[in-house]
């Protein structure tokens, strides 16, 4: 395929010689995000200012040529590997913090910053932004939202929708528009910024986000209980919720998990227990005081063989080795693995992980099952080698089936990574036939030419 | 030619391109270019090897842009060893077209340019102390060397006149009761540029209770050349160096330099099992430690007398945190000097942009890598930064001193030694301005 010289020509005026990539080398780096599928881009434009990303709209608008937004491509659904080929604009270089502004709340920044960055940025303030994607190192705000990042501190704080004030979006055709404000009342209009939020760069290029902040929690505790059934765990979540405590977070580790874990780290974990549950709670130093020790007597009335908690941050740390070992533990045990992302209502967690357990009984594969117990998004990892096709038959099989579990107990396909490409083939199961209807007749009035990250989210948009 | 390779191609099977190392890897984060990035690497490798892309002019230039700080390959949770798959590409193309990138730097890109000669004074006064001579020689590098140092000049050290190595070289003995009796590895840059640093370790080795024996027929430790590709000229250096540690009754061969450290800890494996010295070299990379792994491994008592009231960073080598793993005893070396205010930078484990030569290789990059690590010296307030690593040190006394700052840069060892007053020098300069 390839892009015609003068479109290339074009877009160098745009955005200067050096940051219009066109070489075979450039291209195979833009090519993938972390969920390993691949496609060439034409061209990669780094642009520096919504300036830049309106005029490439428009050429691309004009020459109907495919654009894709790119943060970190450290998303895993497919959400920026250019399955059209097209341009990629890599957002990266639009990585500044315009301005934290501590009386109104808020942080207003361009898409390119880095997660963690904006969050050490913030907290030098003693501000706090919630949203803890576990590629937050890496990834950047802009992808968070087009995505609607999650993360372990979902149950307490949500997710990046939460904290989106407002927006501005470069459209297909390259005109810009603001949505929101630094206000939290807000009811002129339809609400476009959630509209935005999570659209995974189908509907128009985000260039700019003002985000709602909140007060730097000064106080975090951990513990951690062991459960021979995983049932306990569960309803030991549901009783400490009940009881009018919201922990930052509720982790879980399913048995092979554990073992994984166990067989990489030697760490004396209760590899017969059937799961693992990981709380830490924060807030005001008193209130945290006395949640602590309520939780842990809820774990150990409700069938926890264990419950350590922590005195010391140190402590706390090493009670989170071995949830941070999680994925190299798995890593090293076989060398693929298929991360799924299903949630689930918080009281179907037993439910959904034994049913995902039968799964890999019924497929002969190996899933490892951790994730977050406290609101109901769990990641089955199904371990697997891209090299053996007849596996990678049983693996997708197993996805569907996880994938049509969940929706049977009231959930849902993603929590937190996306459609992208890696699940467009059941949207309607996940959404129905009028909620597709409803998304597509959005995309056709916002993208009638299908430029913006096409091939994705719908079943059948495909490549080329 | 064996398959520089070999086992690495399992490795590329193992990266789900999740992108933990291009959060730690240091030139992504300097350009922000997916190219640059340690993934980006990965990806590209993985492509010449399955034919996708060829040998090109791009191909090398993204691979040298690695500065082989390890990061990556400490950070990656599937344990993908980023940075030996950077050296093997490296070595394939030098093996494919049997010219490194140093070799045509040399007689291509400095040569011709007066201008960029004094930019490679420093290299060149290394390659010519270590496994580069020849080369150097023939570039007639030496005698272009101006006079009068601008812009990178201001990087080099005062390089003194007598070499450490006539200082320390031969055997000192232990002080009090001997605990064993280790050889020193003098580096290159400790001999040419620090021969403080070199005194001081020697001279806490032998309080600790050590004999300290420094072989006269040691040579560079051939790391410069490795990751230049140059696999044969390191392992003819690395042959050199087992050997002279061989004819020595050792219990632990300990250096101070953090890179030649790590490669000699590697050494087996440089050589590899064909090696005539296979087995000693596996001896010798056993028993190699850096000083500050050693000294708080063996443990001494902790320095008397009047509190120093020091307020001192400690900047993390590349080559000693994610090589070695070397993390905590440096630090807690430190915080046994009585009075020593140890500040933390925001970071751990950032590199300082040094990697030997890519200073002058890429200076572009490296001075914006350097600038960070500057910043968070300074925002600690500390008075002097410590470090274990000679080419760190360079190099941070080049920032510190373009960016204004009266900040001192020294090895761990040598505010040890002034601690336990075992050079008077020594202590004056290390603890009381520069």
């Amino acid at each position: 395929m390839g892009l015609v010289p003068t479109i290339i020509e074009e877009l160098r005026r745009i955005v200067g010689k050096e940051d219009v990539l066109t070489s075979r080398e450039a291209l195979l780096c833009y090519a993938y995000d972390a969920t390993c599928l691949q496609h060439l881009p034409d061209a990669v434009v780094l642009v520096a200012n919504s300036r830049e990303v309106s005029r490439v709209l428009a050429l691309a608008s004009r020459q109907r040529v495919p654009v894709v937004p790119r943060g970190a491509g450290t998303g895993l659904s497919g959400g920026s590997v250019p399955a059209a080929g097209g341009i990629v604009i890599d957002l990266q270089g639009m990585n500044r913090i315009i301005e934290i502004d501590a009386e109104n709340l808020c942080v207003v920044c361009e898409p390119g910053v880095i997660t963690a960055d904006l969050q050490a940025e913030v907290e030098r303030r003693g501000l706090f932004f919630p949203p803890d994607p576990s590629s937050l190192k890496s990834s950047t705000v802009g992808g968070n939202v087009a995505e609607n990042a999650g993360g372990a501190r979902g149950v307490k704080y949500g997710v990046t929708r939460d904290y989106v004030l407002g927006l501005e979006v470069v459209l297909s055709d390259g005109r810009m528009l603001q949505t929101g404000g630094k206000r939290i009342k807000d009811v002129t209009g339809y609400d476009l910024t959630r509209l935005f939020v999570g659209s995974e760069g189908t509907l128009g290029v985000v260039t700019r986000v003002i985000f709602r902040l909140l007060p730097l929690p000064p106080y975090k505790r951990s513990l951690l209980a062991v459960y021979p059934r995983m049932e306990d765990a569960s309803l030991t979540v549901t009783k400490i919720i009940a009881g009018g405590i919201v922990p930052t977070t509720i982790e879980i580790m399913d048995n092979t998990t554990i073992r994984c874990v166990e067989d990489y780290l030697h760490l004396d974990l209760p590899v017969d227990a059937e799961a693992i549950l990981l709380i830490d709670v924060d807030g005001e130093r008193e209130t945290v005081d006395k949640q602590v020790p309520v939780i842990a007597a809820l774990a150990a009335d409700n069938g926890a063989s264990a419950v350590k908690v922590a005195r010391t941050a140190q402590e706390a740390d090493s009670l989170w080795t071995a949830r941070r070992a999680v994925s190299p533990a798995l890593g090293r045990r076989r060398p693929s693995k298929v991360g799924e992302d299903i949630s689930v209502p918080r009281s179907a967690i037993p439910a959904m992980i034994r049913r995902i357990q039968a799964i890999a009984m019924a497929h002969d594969l190996m899933i490892a099952i951790f994730g977050h117990a406290g609101d109901g998004n769990l990641h089955p990892n199904i371990l697997c080698d891209r090299r053996d096709a007849a596996e990678m038959e049983r693996v997708h099989a197993a996805a569907a089936d996880i994938f049509a579990a969940a929706l049977a107990l009231g959930g849902t396909l993603s929590g937190e990574h996306g459609i992208g490409l890696s699940k467009q083939a059941y949207l309607v199961a996940g959404m129905g036939e009028v909620g597709v209807d409803v998304m597509k007749a959005i995309k056709n009035a916002l993208d009638p030419l299908n430029i913006l990250n096409p091939a994705k989210m719908f079943p059948e948009a495909t490549g080329q | 030619m064996t398959d520089p390779f070999a086992d690495l191609r399992e490795d590329l099977l193992h990266c789900n391109k999740c992108g933990s190392c291009a959060a730690v890897c240091p030139t992504y984060n300097a350009l922000r270019r997916e190219t640059t990035s340690a993934r980006g690497r990965v990806s590209l490798i993985a492509a010449y090897l399955a034919g996708e892309i060829e040998a090109t002019a791009e191909f090398e230039e993204l691979l040298y842009y690695c500065l082989s700080c390890r990061a990556c390959a400490a950070t990656c949770p599937n344990g993908v060893r980023v940075d030996r798959l950077v050296l093997a590409a490296r070595a394939a193309l030098v093996a494919r077209d049997g010219k490194s990138p140093v070799r045509r730097a040399i007689f291509g890109r400095l040569l011709p340019y007066p201008g960029r000669l004094d930019a490679v004074m420093w290299p060149a006064r290394l390659y010519q102390a270590c496994g580069m001579r020849g080369l150097v020689d023939r570039s007639g590098i030496i005698d272009h060397l101006p006079g009068n140092l601008s812009v990178y000049g201001q990087m080099l050290p005062r390089v003194p006149i007598g070499p450490a190595k006539r200082a320390v070289a031969g055997l000192s003995h232990a002080h009090g009761e001997l605990r064993g009796r280790v050889g020193y590895f003098l580096g290159c840059a400790q001999n040419l540029a620090f021969p403080d640093t070199a005194r001081a370790t020697v001279a806490l080795l032998n309080l600790a209770g050590f004999d300290v024996v420094t072989p006269p027929d040691t040579t560079c430790c051939g790391m410069p050349a490795y990751a230049y590709g140059e696999v044969e000229v390191a392992r003819g250096l690395a042959e050199r160096n087992v050997a002279a540690f061989s004819r020595q009754a050792l219990d632990a061969v300990v250096t101070d330099c953090a890179s030649c450290g790590s490669f000699l800890k590697e050494y087996d494996e440089v050589l590899g099992d064909t090696s005539r010295l296979a087995s000693q070299a596996e001896a010798l990379a056993k028993r190699t430690y850096d000083v500050a792994e050693f000294l708080a491994a063996r443990g001494m008592e902790a320095p008397e007398g009047a509190s120093s009231g020091l307020r001192v960073t400690y900047h993390d080598p590349c080559h000693l945190i994610h090589a070695q793993g070397v993390k905590r005893q440096p630090r807690q070396l430190l915080q046994s000097i009585p009075g020593l205010m140890l500040v933390e930078m925001r970071t751990q484990g950032a590199c300082c942009g040094s990697a030997g030569s890519y200073a002058l290789t890429h200076p572009r990059v490296s001075v914006t890598i350097l600038g960070r690590r500057i910043e968070e010296a300074r925002e600690t307030g500390a008075e002097l930064v410590a470090t274990g690593c000679p080419a760190c040190r360079i190099q941070l006394e080049f920032g510190l001193r373009k960016a204004g700052l009266a900040v001192r840069v020294r090895h761990t060892t040598e505010l040890l030694a002034a601690a336990y007053g075992l050079d008077r020098s020594l202590a004056k300069s290390t603890m009381s301005g520069t």
